[in-house]
């Protein structure tokens, strides 16, 4: 802190703060807008949800969950009346839409498809971006420049470029529409980014530790598994949550290379369809639920942010 | 912990192996650890690469393998440059570029110009307004179009509520001249509070001192601005710009669950004009050509960029 604090000359004034405060709560709030919305038309009924003037205070429903997580046929009143009586909330709803709930929907196996696939692949990128961050900050490597700069040029392709010849290759090898097909994918786009993170991270860690470690009669190895991953931890948990986001978050390949079995939620969740039209309590819910772990992960992460959008370029 | 995993599997590495690892040199571990990513990424990226180059000069279509492959030279290179619908694509591209740029830059630097005011509770204010940036564009572009539902919708309503105008008339994805306008709306709202952040960081480097010394020479505070704050955030500024520029070039998922690229093709970017070539109509040959003129776009504009950026830097 510098002497000036008490009465600094650049110190803003009471008012300017005050300006400013107000100025930036109203923005966040109308930013978080779009989301408060979304979260609550995933607990409105279907009516509510397309009511005009659109609905503020509304009697809440878990409706969009149900229509979510099953698919529904339509049936006759009379048929409906000669069933037992409704097990459960969602049933019951169902039943007053003259509806019966004919099994599950395709939500759930997707959403275990991205969590399977944003693992695998964050794992295997981590895994592989924290060898070879180590490789690049500890050792003299021959063109290190140019090969870190092939690593993360690989960032520049748009994905429907990428994609074109990817679907080609897993269509002969058989990898279209696999989980170990995305986890591959996912885990090559992801590299570059933990590459470049883990390499700033790394460099961070002085040098000193490793070369008192094998003074101690530590090999290479060891002192790499024993001194430098402990103080890394950080930067690998960092890093990795940002592989995670950015698999859970895509897209373009998914919706591409995938359209059954290994399909993930992103391209799922738009195709949820109700009668007549989208069902937007059940779009909504999805979107809810698949957001979720996001607003976590944000919480948690908002210390390296800065870092892992900027591939490391801005540390802060 | 870490120690005891460490030394088990010391132990259980049998002692040839052992051997073998303790006495690998420097450079043999270098590669070791190196080469595993080299080679994904060139079995991932690289030979799908030169696959879609080789691709880029035949007439092949990947709904007829078995069709015979022509060699066409570089006609696919020359239809490209002269297909209509592509300079119009990427008309629409650069439109959507320059607007998204443009409007982040000015509010993602003021709200961080704001922020450093360092008002009470600016940090739980901040992290809120990061969240949109954090989000999946696919899901965001589609639960947007709810919001853009004329009259139902609570973006029509709001603006309805203000103007005045029927909110049955605010049809912001099928009018023809508003719908470019709702991607851009959008993409700003998603990603200015990341320029927001990169800002923020070339704010808090200015060190304390400049302005000190810029209040004894009593320079005013528009002055101040002008000759400190602006150019010592402009390298930040820049790399901002960089990485939205890139990222917009590309952009597919968030316009095309939004639009799809309508009405008509007002807002097909070129990304989706890349896809409809490649994945609709089939023509495997054409949009492999047209996929390598758009990276070597953009990695050419990057390439000038980021040498601006460096000599902006050495200033």
């Amino acid at each position: 802190m510098s002497l000036t604090t008490a009465h600094s000359v650049v110190a803003p004034s009471g008012t300017a703060k005050g300006i400013a405060g107000t100025i930036i709560v109203a923005y966040a709030l109308i930013s978080i807008v779009p989301l408060l919305w979304i979260f609550a038309t995933s607990f409105k009924t279907p009516p509510d949800s397309i009511a005009y003037p659109p609905k503020i205070v509304f009697q809440p429903s878990i409706e969009g969950y149900c229509n979510l997580f099953t698919t529904r046929t339509r049936q006759t009143p009379e048929y409906i009346n000669s069933l037992g009586p409704a097990t459960g909330f969602c049933d019951e709803t169902v039943r007053k839409r003259n509806m019966v709930i004919a099994g599950p929907s395709n939500f759930l196996p997707r959403f275990v498809n991205s969590l399977i696939i944003a693992f695998g692949s964050t794992f295997c990128a981590v895994f592989l971006g924290t060898l070879s961050a180590y490789g690049f900050s500890r050792f003299k490597v021959p063109l290190a420049d140019d090969l870190l700069f092939f690593i993360l040029s690989t960032r520049f392709m748009p994905p429907i470029a990428v994609a074109i010849p990817i679907y080609l290759m897993y269509r002969e090898l058989g990898l279209s529409d696999t989980a170990l097909g995305m986890i591959l994918l996912y885990t090559a786009v992801n590299v570059s980014l933990a590459v470049w993170l883990l390499k700033g991270f790394i460099d961070e860690i002085p040098r000193e530790y490793e070369e008192a470690a094998m003074i101690d009669g530590y090999t290479r190895l060891q002192a790499f598994w024993r001194t430098v991953l402990p103080q890394a931890t950080t930067g690998i948990a960092a890093t990795a949550i940002f592989c995670l986001i950015f698999a859970w978050n895509e897209y373009a390949f998914a919706a591409l290379l995938t359209s059954g079995t290994a399909q993930t939620a992103p391209p799922f969740i738009p195709t949820i369809i109700g009668e007549g039209g989208q069902d937007w309590p059940a779009v909504a819910a999805g979107t809810t639920i698949f957001l979720v772990p996001i607003l976590v992960f944000t919480i948690l992460l908002r210390k390296q942010l800065l870092r892992g959008i900027t591939f490391g370029a801005v540390r802060k | 912990m870490l120690n005891r995993t460490a030394e088990n599997v010391a132990r259980a590495t049998p002692e040839p192996l052992a051997r073998k690892v303790r006495g690998i040199s420097d450079k043999g571990l270098a590669w070791l650890f190196i080469s595993p990513t080299i080679l994904l990424l060139l079995a991932i990226n690289i030979f799908p690469l030169f696959w879609a180059i080789y691709l880029s000069f035949t007439n092949f279509r990947a709904n007829r393998p078995n069709e015979v492959v022509k060699n066409l030279g570089l006609a696919n290179y020359q239809r490209i440059l002269g297909d209509q619908d592509i300079w119009i694509a990427m008309q629409t591209t650069a439109h959507f570029v320059f607007w998204t740029i443009l409007l982040q830059t000015l509010i993602g630097f003021t709200l961080a110009w704001l922020i450093d005011r360092k008002f009470r509770g600016h940090a739980f204010w901040t992290t809120i307004i990061l969240v949109p940036m954090m989000l999946s564009p696919a899901v965001v572009g589609n639960f947007w179009r709810f919001l853009y539902e004329p009259q139902i919708g609570l973006f029509s309503y709001a603006v309805s509520f203000v103007t005045r105008i029927p909110p049955t008339d605010i049809q912001m994805l099928s009018n023809v001249s508003l719908a470019p306008w709702s991607i851009i709306i959008v993409d700003t709202w998603m990603w200015t509070p990341y320029v927001m952040l990169i800002c923020l960081a070339g704010l808090r480097s200015i060190p304390e001192y400049i302005y000190e010394a810029a209040e004894v020479d009593r320079a005013s505070n528009w002055r101040q601005f002008w000759s400190i704050t602006l150019p010592m955030a402009l390298p930040f500024i820049m790399l901002a710009v960089l990485f939205r520029g890139i990222e917009n070039f590309k952009m597919f998922d968030m316009v095309t669950l939004l639009t799809g690229g309508g009405p008509g093709s007002t807002t097909e970017v070129a990304s989706i004009t890349l896809k409809r070539q490649a994945f609709e109509s089939w023509r495997t040959g054409y949009s492999s050509a047209f996929a390598i003129i758009l990276f070597v776009a953009v990695f050419g504009l990057a390439n000038i960029y980021v040498k601006a950026l460096n000599k902006v830097k050495q200033r």
